[in-house]
């Protein structure tokens, strides 16, 4: 099978991803939208990395995962918040600002 | 099979060690020091932290340029100018936040509720802000000095998380901070997924992680164009997020306006440098070859960025916002700089963006000792007459609002005038034409401010100036000396960023 087949699947799944982000409300799905996007970079780095033949595509494939590990430690602490202030984790209620 | 030991120089990278060193032993300090002594040592430890980096900085700023940590970083000239003054910003900055009434007495109590209640009144305040501030300078400090895609992906995450906590921590208007944190990482985990894209794009032209080896591709030109592109573009998309340029600037206002004040200063002057640091080594080294695919469009978003600022600026009622604003017209500004793809280009950017970051800390400084009873006030009618009342504190902002605007004698004035003939003299005309006609445009709200202040009438609402704690008073202090010092006499300095500002490739 052709390798660049990867390559078409990440960016469908990236543009699904970001496709998410935009028309989704719920801040967990927008969050997972964006964990997709990382997920599809990964493949993409991963492909590549078979393609050169080099194996650098493949740690930093690793180490996004850990940078994507952390985002959740972060982003998550940030939703719950909203959350338990609020009592909904709707991106369109956060509108205090902006006026 | 046999194993490499990898040469590090610790010497080189000793100014970002000593930050993490730093910033580990206060999370040690925030588990285990009594809470009457919990603030004194986190702050001692924070501002030596940052002074011995700083002394280190200084130390191999005559070191021979060279790529340290396996190739991973570079440590030459700009590297040396940007990690310096990431680090002066930063220590003005810390003797702002110093100022705990800014910070919530306890993130995770609900807003309003009992336990937060009960925190603020037994005096129990954590001080968390201050390592995650440290965390967030190491990774500014190695930002713009890294020169492989896993380091510069790694050093992005790692200034952007700890501001993305500190932006929700506000002791007042909890729920609007909270909802800026939300904003900020939102969007800044959606441009760091473009970012990582186009890393694996550029890698996948190129073959290498380095910028060393993705630049001997873009200069031998044998690569696939499509992934060059591709990989341009998001990478650009990324950092154009981070320095708040239109149409990428969705955030900002939101986020300047919702965080505390403070870290609002902190962020919109370190957090440029820092981005802007790497956007300069990225563009100047690794993607100069191919100057034909992204001089236009990086033309275009400047002029955009610039004209929307100062024009949007106008409009704005609320302080911060409108200082907000002000900083976008000023990431067109400094985009300039970028296009001009020349030495005086990269000389001027840094110089631009000292000036431009220490006035920033100094105007943010002024901004937390207007109050009334509820805390902060950032409505811009309610400084109408403050010159009157307060004359000191009214005169420094002024000072800083016409550094802003480029008035001349400020530093603000060389800035500008340095950037724009540096990207006129590499034919970016438009650039510059836009660049004249946004300050114009941008001279005009900033001086309707200081008319406000100092020539209408006073209303009687309880607004006053907060007598400003001894570390505050340091701040503005210095940014008002720095910011006319460098108007007057900008010829040392600029000749000491022109000695040493080259970059290795």
């Amino acid at each position: 099978m052709d390798v660049a087949n990867y390559l078409y699947l990440s960016a469908l799944l990236f543009t699904i991803g970001a496709v998410g982000v935009i028309v989704r409300r719920n801040a967990i799905v927008v969050f997972m939208c964006i964990e997709l996007m990382l997920n599809a970079a990964n493949l993409s780095f991963v492909t590549f990395s078979r393609i050169n033949g080099d194996l650098n595509g493949q740690v930093i494939a690793f180490f996004t995962m850990v940078v994507a590990a952390c985002e959740v430690v972060v982003g998550l602490a940030i939703i719950v918040m909203i959350y338990r202030s609020r009592r909904s984790a709707s991106v369109d209620d956060a509108s205090l600002l902006s006026r | 099979m046999t194993f490499i030991t990898p040469v590090l120089n610790y010497t080189l990278l000793s100014p970002i060690l000593i930050l993490l060193a730093g910033a580990l032993v206060g999370v040690l300090i925030e588990a285990f020091v009594s809470k009457t002594l919990r603030s004194t040592a986190q702050l001692s430890i924070t501002i030596g932290t940052l002074v011995l980096s700083l002394t280190q900085v200084w130390k191999i700023r005559n070191e021979e340029s060279t790529l340290v940590a396996m190739g991973s970083v570079v440590i030459d000239g700009p590297a040396i100018l940007l990690q310096a003054s990431i680090l002066i910003i930063s220590i003005i900055s810390i003797f702002v936040i110093a100022d705990t009434d800014h910070f919530t007495a306890l993130a995770a109590a609900l807003p309003g509720s009992d336990e937060e209640r009960h925190s603020v009144e037994s005096g129990n305040q954590v001080t968390e802000v201050y390592p995650l501030t440290l965390f967030a300078i190491s990774g500014m400090m190695l930002f713009p000095v890294a020169t492989d895609l896993i380091t510069l992906f790694v050093a992005l995450e790692m200034l952007s998380l700890p501001l993305y906590l500190l932006a929700g921590l506000s002791r007042r208007r909890r729920l609007a901070s909270q909802e800026s944190a939300l904003k900020y990482f939102l969007l800044g985990a959606f441009s760091s997924a473009f970012f990582l894209l186009g890393m694996a794009y550029l890698y996948g032209y190129s073959a290498s992680v380095t910028f060393a080896g993705i630049r001997a591709s873009v200069v031998g030109g044998s690569g696939n164009d499509v992934l060059l592109l591709i990989g341009i573009a998001f990478v650009s998309i990324g950092l154009l997020f981070k320095v708040g340029a239109v149409p990428f600037h969705a955030w900002s206002p939101d986020v300047y306006q919702g965080a505390p004040t403070p870290i609002t200063g902190f962020m919109a002057a370190a957090t440029k440098i820092a981005a802007f640091g790497a956007m300069l080594r990225i563009y100047y080294t690794v993607f100069a070859n191919a100057q034909w695919s992204w001089s236009p469009a990086l033309s275009a978003i400047a002029i955009i960025t610039m004209l929307f600022g100062s024009l949007v600026a106008i409009a704005q009622r609320d302080v911060k916002r409108m200082l907000a604003y002000s900083s976008i017209a000023h990431a067109g500004f400094l985009l300039s700089g970028v296009i001009a793809l020349n030495k005086a280009g990269l000389d001027a950017s840094i110089f631009y963006l000292f000036a431009y970051g220490v006035a920033t800390v100094g105007a943010f400084a002024v901004v937390t000792l207007v109050r009334d009873s509820a805390g902060e006030v950032t409505d811009l009618n309610r400084w109408k007459g403050l010159g009157k009342r307060s004359p000191w504190v009214a005169t420094t902002f002024a000072a800083f609002l016409l550094a802003f605007a480029g008035i001349p004698l400020t530093s603000g004035f060389i800035g500008k005038f340095a950037i724009f003939s540096a990207a006129y003299e590499s034919g970016a005309k438009a650039v510059v034409i836009a660049g004249i006609l946004s300050s114009a445009i941008a001279a005009f709200f900033y001086i309707r401010v200081i008319v406000l202040m100092f020539f209408t009438d006073p209303v009687q609402d309880g607004t006053s100036v907060q007598i400003p704690s001894a570390l505050t008073r340091i701040t503005v202090i210095f940014a008002i000396i720095l910011t006319i010092a460098l108007g007057v006499f900008p010829a040392p300095l600029l000749s000491f960023i022109t000695d040493l500002a080259t970059f290795i490739r």
